[in-house]
């Protein structure tokens, strides 16, 4: 399914914001993700598993709560890291 | 002979480059422009491999390694990270890594990480891979010595000056703020405190074996036990067979006082060390005392302290030198280098006699190292 990436993580992809990547929950596709990209899941997951802070995780446009939400191969997830700090 | 000077900022790494006469510096970088940088380290043992802590404002703790210093860089398989708690809502979370250690000398591959929260790690594959050290993460006292929330300092509590002992590759020390200082004798299988003589103005018990606030400590590279900390409460000196700490703060000009953040030792003469003291009172500024700056060296082990402003600003220069931000090359006559909050790096080629600002303009300083490359 496809894949939408916000530029922090654009070092991991060759500079792709979007890509491709399977999984019947969000877990599994970003542990997907990982496969191809590597290190680009622990950038947005803690080793709890929590999405981190400042990071939201949208499917279809809904915020998902956790990584336990379930996909389906027609989904469309948007990762966005928040544009606070300075 | 090529000298660096690894420049450590909120916004990326710069590396500082001068040769041993060090009266031109050129500037490369930034690396990771952005990116939070707190500690980058060039490995003493093969003089090119260099390690940088790296975390994005809203992204997730990792390393850095370079084996060309600093042209190339590739991010570690496995970042440090706290194992998954079976009921993650209680599990740890790496929030960035404060601090890089190379290991001993015997172990060339080996490198250590101190995190926020306090968090040990080690590598020994040269910071491509990285596991805890449970002896100290799993440790069944470990939150009584750090305390809670409310004890952290606010950027988080942080497990630093991390230090293996020069002639003992198994002898680790560690600073935990707050927490204490402590050792372990066996590699990190076990710990203890080590506090005995400093104060803790913060808490009840005048003579608390943990919970003090040891803002940077520093092991003598040359000769053997001695160390020497800065903490929150004052300036020590700790010769090892005699296990409590003198505060050789108490002989700081009273004006002054014996607050501050960094410690940097001789590298060679254990009696030489220098401090750059902060603003201690009232409600705690943590600026350069009066607006200003200098550095203070003692060159008989504590006994007495000089004056070393030279070359530095005369008034109105309010800034922090941060913990990690004072460093000594091995020169001789001994390099010193601070960076300021101000993005300001100074200078010394005379051991602090006189200073000169050799860099401008760039971020929030966090760390200065100053290293020979190969």
């Amino acid at each position: 399914m496809k894949v939408l990436l916000p530029s922090p993580l654009a070092s991991y992809t060759a500079n792709r914001r979007e890509v491709e990547a399977a999984g019947a929950t969000l877990d599994e596709l970003l542990r997907d993700l990982d496969r191809r990209y590597p290190g680009i899941r622990f950038r947005v997951i803690d080793e709890q598993d929590a999405i981190r802070p400042h990071i939201k995780i949208f499917v279809n446009r809904e915020q998902a709560s956790g990584i336990a939400r379930r996909l389906s191969p027609s989904d469309e997830v948007l990762v966005v890291a928040a544009l606070s700090g300075g | 002979m090529r000298l660096l000077v690894l420049v450590s900022t909120r916004k990326g790494l710069f590396i500082l480059a001068s040769d041993a006469s060090r009266r031109a510096w050129s500037i490369e970088g930034p690396h990771f422009l952005g990116e939070s940088v707190n500690h980058a380290v060039l490995d003493p043992r093969d003089r090119r491999t260099l390690l940088a802590a790296v975390k994005a404002g809203h992204l997730g703790p990792t390393v850095f390694r370079s084996d060309d210093a600093g042209r190339t860089w590739k991010e570690a398989r496995t970042p440090p990270a706290f194992p998954k708690a079976a009921d993650s809502s209680q599990g740890l979370s790496v929030s960035h890594v404060f601090w890089l250690a190379p290991g001993h000398a015997s172990q060339p591959q080996r490198w250590y990480a101190g995190t926020s929260p306090q968090g040990l790690f080690v590598s020994d594959d040269g910071g491509r891979n990285w596991k805890g050290v449970e002896g100290f993460n799993a440790h069944p006292d470990r939150l009584k010595w750090i305390g809670g929330l409310q004890d952290a300092p606010p950027d988080g509590g942080t497990l630093h000056s991390l230090a293996v002992d020069p002639f003992d590759a198994d002898h680790l020390y560690i600073g935990l703020s707050t927490g204490g200082s402590f050792e372990s004798r066996d590699a990190g299988a076990s710990w203890t405190p080590l506090n005995a003589g400093v104060a803790a103005d913060f808490l009840p018990d005048p003579d608390a074996a943990y919970g003090h606030d040891p803002h940077c400590m520093r092991v003598h590279p040359a000769v053997r036990d001695i160390v020497y900390q800065q903490n929150h409460c004052g300036i020590y000196r700790l010769e090892r067979g005699a296990n409590r700490w003198t505060r050789i703060g108490e002989n700081m000009p009273k004006d002054i006082g014996d607050i501050g953040f960094p410690m940097t030792l001789h590298p060679r003469d254990p009696k030489t060390a220098w401090v750059f003291p902060m603003d201690g009172g009232t409600v705690w500024p943590r600026v350069c005392v009066g607006g200003r700056p200098a550095a203070y060296v003692t060159r008989d082990a504590g006994a007495s302290w000089q004056r070393q402003d030279r070359g530095l600003p005369a008034e109105q220069a309010w800034f922090t030198v941060k913990r990690q931000a004072m460093t000594a090359d091995t020169l001789d006559p001994v390099g010193l280098y601070f960076g300021t909050t101000g993005g300001e790096v100074w200078a010394s080629r005379d051991e602090g006699a006189s200073w000169e600002c050799i860099r401008r303009h760039l971020p929030q300083v966090h760390a200065v190292e100053a290293a020979l490359a190969g």
